[in-house]
């Protein structure tokens, strides 16, 4: 076979491949709630309105509530100089990269009715209960405002880097105060910056699953509605309420798109960006320095919590502020137990098994769409970033329904129930991060270095391992620890599709805490934090 | 004659308005032939051609005999130097020579990479990170990479551009003392005329995809063989009408031009008549900008007082070329 002919077989598989575990089960959900009765029962149901509705305006919410903490915070750590700027600047960007379950049960821990702050509340004013109840939309609210802060905080800081200051200078020169030039030159370059904090936040509270499932209550969003309606075995339903959810994600983010602006604005500024400005009074340089410091620790507190409550052996605390006993009880139990032990090797398989796929994919696509240039290049890249357009809970549900039924003639088989499930559920949702990474780097290697390994008589395999492997190595990095903490801590499809011999991490964590170990679920938590921790520390690594 | 580079009738298609070639050239063993011309002549489609990189469409290439035209650049043994030098920035200097050279065990290989190095003198830069280079360094680290295999054809991709002109000026000597020394026959491309005079044995001029004029500097400077060439090496004054007539001292045939190199343009007592407009002087000659009774302008190259500016001169040739007016092309 000719060397294009190989190609064009290789592109052609590949989109097949994609197509038929990224697009083919929801064209199944699709088709088959179309067909189905459901409908009647979702457009007549007050509850499923109000699900949608609660998706709706918890993840606009969540938008300004994340910008009105992240922007300030950003412009705080970009323009301004303090002792502690950059570690600190580092540790506020930290709830982005740990598990959003790691999060919320820290939340819980610290802020829930029987955590740390309501404790000493209680027992400060020697309260009969517990001062409140840590449930319903605002506590949702809270920590998403929490956790995705950091996408307005890091785009923006981004944005302010790249802003050149010779912008800023002819501004004031033309006569333009302070804040003319923050509203007339600051914010409109920002705005890409901006929009695409917005549309990232927006798209992950939409999809948001282990806040609303932990604090939701009876209040309930779309993505824990349609969990509930799977688990109650009501699939016609579940299946209408998972197209209505992909179409509402999939229309915002078209709506969202629009804001972004063009992209010559950011094109434009090619200058030095403004250097940090050191805060000379004396008075004003403690107290930012005293705020800052104060508000990383307000903001690392529920995982510090984590790691204390982690501590604290099963019944032994109880109405105290301060645990009375710690000890390694929990890890212990953790990892000689073997029922302990299994969802942990469970979960670190299997996102090492979807790793490695979505990264040899992600390469066999880097390699199709930039060096080849194959004609199906616009489809394979749109098959890669679509698992991020749409909410987990989507392809968990398309999953569940196309892999559990046997028609081999329509590629349809039974996976649910079977180890392949997990897996390739979190290799669905790994692609947009390794594709993603792969494709920017394989974008910027030089074809060059390519042509001067076979000028220097390296074959196809060498040049491979020699030049291009190690080059396109940081992007693949990243993309990989990103896939890999992403499946390690993933709630919403194991949620769905697990069994009990499959069980991942974030099951048995759940499962702990409806049993009240807490102190297991911490060490769980922990764990998966450090493992994280770890992981992206090396794929963060040049 | 035949070459030890032999390009027959090569052609490379990119769509039916643009093509490169067809092109048949003759290359002698040890000889170093510049490819000259402006953007989008088809220079680089033509060492791409040589190098494999590009496939032909049509035509043949051969090296010492054997016809190369099919064999893929790995199994080629054409050494290249990239324009941005295409250093493998993950590989010090010593690891970035030694990736062309294998088998031989660690003893010869190590020897043949400080060989290398020592030949652009760099001796001992083996372990040196390239980022650490300067541009002059990277340069002779990218032609020691190529030469260490010991290619049978060394092909250079304007190997120059990326340096600042000081530094060009030596490099430039240094690189064809190199190449002399180990006497391997060398393609490479440029769009400076002075590049390819210094640096080349022949050159080839390429235009729109085709071969206009090949052979020695002074060949193409005073014995063009159409105006393009003419123009395109070297500065040229190109005349036509009453003014042809004036500087030739007889009716230029039709369909003809004259031209004339602005060293071979002189005041005197009679000639074409003009006025000088404006004055640019280099140093050792003022190049003085004339324009004529019909508003034609044209370069005089003299000493610098020969004339002021405003001043009313007489301008004689004593060499012209006689050249075909171009039809349109093609």
């Amino acid at each position: 076979m000719s060397r294009a002919r190989w190609t064009l077989a290789v592109a052609i598989a590949l989109t097949l491949l994609l197509a038929w575990f990224v697009l083919y089960p929801i064209a199944v959900v699709g088709a088959e709630a179309a067909n189905g009765t459901a409908w009647h029962d979702f457009l007549t149901r007050p509850g499923e309105w109000a699900a949608l509705w609660a998706s709706l305006w918890i993840s606009l919410a969540s938008v300004v509530l994340a910008a009105a903490i992240g922007i300030p915070l950003a412009f705080l750590f970009e323009w301004f100089d303090f002792p502690g700027r950059k570690t600190l600047g580092a540790l506020i960007a930290l709830p982005v990269v740990l598990p959003p379950l790691v999060g919320v049960i820290a939340f819980l821990f610290l802020y829930g009715e029987s955590g740390f702050v309501a404790r000493a509340i209680q027992a400060l004013f020697k309260l009969e209960q517990a001062p409140w109840r840590l449930q319903g939309p605002l506590a949702i609210l809270l920590v998403h405002a929490y956790s995705m802060y950091v996408y307005f905080y890091l785009f923006t800081r981004a944005g302010l880097a790249r802003l050149d200051v010779s912008m800023l200078e002819a501004a004031q020169a033309l006569g333009a105060d302070r804040r003319g030039t923050l509203w007339r030159v600051v914010v409109p370059l920002l705005r890409p910056s901006l929009a695409g904090a917005a549309i990232l936040t927006f798209m992950t509270s939409l999809g948001s699953f282990s806040a609303p499932y932990i604090f939701g209550g009876g209040f309930r969003v779309m993505t824990t509605q349609i969990v509930a309606t799977k688990l109650n075995g009501d699939l016609p339903l579940a299946m209408v309420e998972t197209v209505v959810l992909a179409s509402v994600a999939v229309v915002a983010l078209l709506i969202l798109r629009r804001t972004e602006g063009n992209d010559i604005l950011v094109a434009l500024g090619k200058g030095i960006a403004p250097r940090p400005r050191p805060i000379r009074r004396a008075g004003v340089r403690r107290l930012t320095t005293i705020a800052g410091w104060g508000l990383a620790v307000l903001l690392l507190l529920p995982h510090l919590t984590l790691g204390l409550v982690s501590l604290v052996p099963y019944g032994a605390w109880t109405t105290e502020i301060l645990p009375p006993v710690i000890n390694f009880d929990n890890y212990r139990r953790l990892f000689s137990e073997a029922e302990r032990l299994r969802p942990l090797l469970n979960s670190l398989w299997m996102a090492s098994a979807s790793t490695a796929a979505a990264v040899l994919l992600a390469l066999v696509a880097g390699w199709l769409v930039v060096r080849q240039r194959v004609a199906l290049r616009r489809v394979i890249e749109g098959l890669l970033v679509l698992p991020w357009a749409l909410p987990g809970t989507v392809f968990a549900i398309a999953l569940a329904i196309a892999f559990s039924t046997n028609a081999p003639l329509q590629l349809r088989f039974v996976l649910v129930g079977t180890a392949v499930i997990l897996p390739l559920a979190y290799l669905v949702r790994a692609l947009p991060l390794t594709g993603r990474g792969l494709l920017a780097a394989y974008r910027q290697l030089d074809p060059s270095l390519e042509e001067a390994a076979a000028s220097l008589g390296a074959g196809r395999w060498r040049t491979l391992a020699r030049v291009t492997l190690p080059q396109l190595r940081p992007g693949l990095a990243a993309g990989a620890s990103l896939a890999f903490v992403a499946a390690l801590g993933d709630i919403v499809a194991s949620i769905v599709l697990y069994t009990y011999e499959t069980r991942p991490i974030s099951i048995e964590i759940l499962s702990s805490l409806r049993l009240a170990e807490t102190g297991v679920a911490a060490a769980f938590g922990v764990v998966l934090m450090i493992v994280s921790a770890v992981v992206l520390g090396v794929g963060a690594r040049r | 004659m035949s070459g030890f580079l032999e390009i027959r009738g090569i052609e490379k298609r990119w769509s039916p308005d643009v093509a490169v070639g067809p092109i048949t050239l003759d290359i002698a063993r040890g000889e170093i032939l510049a490819l000259l011309g402006p953007s989008g002549s088809g220079k680089t489609t033509m060492l791409r051609l040589l190098a494999g990189f590009e496939a032909a469409d049509e035509g043949r290439i051969g090296v010492g005999g054997e016809d190369v035209t099919a064999v893929p650049p790995a199994r080629r043994r054409f050494g290249m130097v990239f324009q941005h030098y295409a250093l493998f920035p993950h590989l010090d200097v010593g690891e970035n020579v030694a990736f062309g050279l294998h088998g031989g065990g660690g003893a010869g290989v190590e020897q043949k990479v400080s060989q290398a190095l020592a030949l652009v003198d760099l001796t001992g830069f083996e372990r040196r990170k390239v980022h650490e280079l300067s541009g002059g360094q990277q340069q002779r680290v990218a032609l020691a990479r190529a030469l260490a295999p010991e290619p049978r054809v060394l092909l250079l991709d304007e190997p120059l551009s990326n340096l600042d002109p000081t530094l060009r000026e030596r490099t430039r000597r240094e690189l064809r003392h190199v190449i002399k020394r180990i006497g391997i026959t060398t393609v490479f491309v440029t769009h400076e005329q002075d590049e390819a005079f210094d640096l080349g044995d022949r050159i080839a001029v390429l235009n729109g995809g085709r071969l206009e004029q090949v052979g020695v500097a002074d060949e193409l400077y005073e014995r063009p063989v159409n105006l393009f060439v003419a123009t395109f090496v070297g500065r040229a004054n190109v005349f036509r009408g009453r003014a042809a007539r004036d500087l030739g001292g007889e009716p230029t045939p039709d369909g003809q031009v004259l031209v004339v190199r602005p060293e071979r343009l002189q005041f005197g007592a009679s000639g074409l008549p003009g006025v000088v407009r404006e004055l640019r002087y280099t140093g050792p000659a003022t190049f003085f900008l004339v324009e004529g009774e019909d508003g034609e302008r044209f370069e005089v190259l003299a000493q610098p007082d020969a004339a002021r500016i405003d001043e009313r001169v007489h301008v004689a040739a004593t060499r012209v070329i006689v050249l075909p007016e171009p039809g349109p092309r093609r």
